[in-house]
């Protein structure tokens, strides 16, 4: 059995339905990205297969155990690292780390290994107290302590939630040397860009999986043909392009805008003549779809 | 000259103790401009924009905002900016009609004036129909874009918006954009942070904080060419990663 498997699991909230039917499987060494905005159920899936929560319905099983019945067991053996910082603010960084390997029957020493690649980064650090540490660090400090026990699951919520891109490349980098290690990871960001750093991802909306893929799998199945344009004055162009008739979908991306029309490339031509009509420096290029353009397609179909 | 600035700072300074959390920092920002304010968690962004809100004291430097001085003039800066963060956000257990009379209220606009404010802000976002609805039972995106507009419903000289769009969904985040856009073209400076770096491309002007002091400033398209990049991502990385070494 794999690491972490769940089936048909569902949670309803009074008249909120959390989870819809959520069915996946993460393997051993495997980075599964949890892809969705706030309020698309991610935490509540984290929760339940935490043991911090009932579901409703359906099953799920970490490690092989029941969520429900062997809850105690599963708390023995995953690590997890929820999304609010849950560290002991007035603890220094040393003191929480020894904190979690004490509760957890272990010593920092024991499992350093594990660690060490993340915990020299902080150790300069390591008299500070855990509250006083930047956004990237307070992660960094939070991973460690859900490491400390050698988990052969992990669970992370939103690790990169508000890092700044330095920090979060870096956490990301961390995370593709513990997947070499056998555990598995089951990590969520509203982050699309992160997507591509997983192997497996599910794009989340509404308490539903919109798709389980590769990421390359989620870019293939997007069949549209896109393109990318750019003007001067974006904001004029932006409003003429939406204008066009047959325009599908057009938003901003960076420092261009990805539109698709409403009948594949019939009117490629008709929009270039339109659009360089009205809009000075236009330049139009066929690109290909990234995940982002993807999640957007599917929160809308 | 002073007239075509919202924003202008000089040697802008602010300690804490030994710590010097934003040093000495000199840019302006100008009328109608969306000004990306960028840097690193713990770079001084929070501490900067305090100082330009009126609500912390600089240790030295000049600054004013919308003309006004940040040591002695700091209540007249608070009438006449509008903030919105993502934390900072709406009264849930109030309706959308009660948020935008307590803003209204505390923008200290009259009476007659927030009704007028409500039913143009209501017929703009498209939310006659949840003028009654409690605030917390609206869809993230919506409280997002009430936010916005409650932030801006005394027509204020500037906005600050500080990571307006975390964890917002894609297509909200572009719709939350298109609202930013709107009120710049009506003359309003936004003065925006973001740890999204494709929004950083939305900006006229952008600066990066690093350790406390701008190390760049300028359009997405020159920084990009200064640093030989394709992505305001990767100037980022290059700015940050220098600092590291």
């Amino acid at each position: 059995m794999n690491p972490i498997v769940v089936q048909h699991i569902s949670k309803q909230y009074k008249s909120v339905e959390a989870l819809k039917d959520i069915s996946f499987e993460v393997k051993a060494g495997e980075l599964f990205g949890l892809i969705g905005p706030d309020g698309a159920g991610k935490t509540t899936l984290f929760r339940v297969l935490t043991t911090l929560l009932l579901a409703d319905t359906g099953k799920a099983f970490v490690n092989g155990r029941d969520v429900v019945k062997d809850y105690k067991l599963i708390r023995r053996e995953v690590g997890y690292m929820p999304g609010r910082f849950s560290l002991y603010q007035d603890l220094t960084v040393e003191e929480n780390l020894k904190f979690f390997a004490t509760i957890f029957n272990t010593s920092i020493k024991e499992n350093y290994d594990l660690i060490r690649d993340i915990y020299v980064q902080i150790e300069p650090f390591k008299k500070r107290p855990a509250g006083k540490l930047s956004g990237g660090m307070k992660q960094k400090l939070a991973l460690c302590c859900a490491l400390v026990h050698k988990p052969e699951v992990l669970f992370l919520d939103e690790p990169t939630t508000g890092v700044d891109p330095v920090s979060r490349k870096e956490f990301w980098e961390m995370l593709q040397r513990l997947k070499s290690k056998g555990i598995a990871i089951l990590v969520s960001t509203p982050y699309m860009d992160e997507a591509n750093l997983c192997d497996q991802v599910a794009l989340m909306q509404n308490g539903q999986l919109l798709q389980i893929n590769t990421p390359k799998g989620v870019v293939d199945s997007f069949a549209q043909p896109m393109w990318a344009i750019r003007a001067d004055n974006m904001y004029q162009l932006i409003s003429t392009a939406r204008a066009f008739e047959d325009t599908q979908s057009c938003y901003a991306f960076g420092d261009s805008l990805h539109i698709t029309l409403t009948n594949g490339t019939a009117q490629e031509e008709a929009l270039a003549t339109y659009l360089k009509e009205k809009n000075p420096g236009l330049t139009m290029e066929r690109i290909q779809p990234g995940i982002e353009d993807c999640f957007m397609y599917l929160m809308k179909n | 000259m002073e007239a075509a600035y919202a924003i202008t700072t000089d040697g802008l300074t602010k300690k804490f103790g030994d710590f010097i959390a934003t040093n000495n920092i000199t840019f302006q920002v100008k009328k109608g401009e969306i000004f990306g304010f960028l840097g690193a968690n713990g770079a001084g962004k929070t501490t900067a924009m305090r100082m330009l809100c009126g609500l912390l004291k600089p240790s030295s430097g000049k600054a004013t905002v919308a003309g006004y001085d940040v040591y002695t003039q700091t209540e007249s800066i608070k009438l006449n900016i509008g903030y919105m963060s993502q934390r900072f956000s709406l009264y849930e257990d109030l309706t959308v009609s009660e948020n935008i009379r307590f803003y209204g209220g505390i923008y200290g606009l009259t009476r007659s004036a927030i009704k007028t404010a409500t039913a143009e802000l209501l017929a703009k976002l498209a939310l006659e129909k949840e003028a009654k609805s409690l605030v917390g039972s609206l869809p993230l995106g919506w409280k997002q874009k009430l936010s916005f507009s409650i932030a801006i419903i005394h027509n204020p000289a500037i906005v600050f918006l500080d990571e307006p769009t975390g964890g917002v969904d894609p297509i909200t985040r572009r719709q939350f954009w298109d609202l930013i856009y709107e009120a710049a073209h009506a003359g309003v400076t936004v003065f925006v942070t973001t740890h999204y770096m494709d929004e950083a491309e939305y900006c006229d002007r952008v600066s990066i904080m690093v350790d406390g002091k701008i190390k760049a400033l300028d359009t997405p398209a020159a920084l990009k060419t200064t640093f030989g990049a394709a992505t305001m991502n990767d100037v980022f990385l290059k700015l940050a990663r220098e600092a590291n070494q």
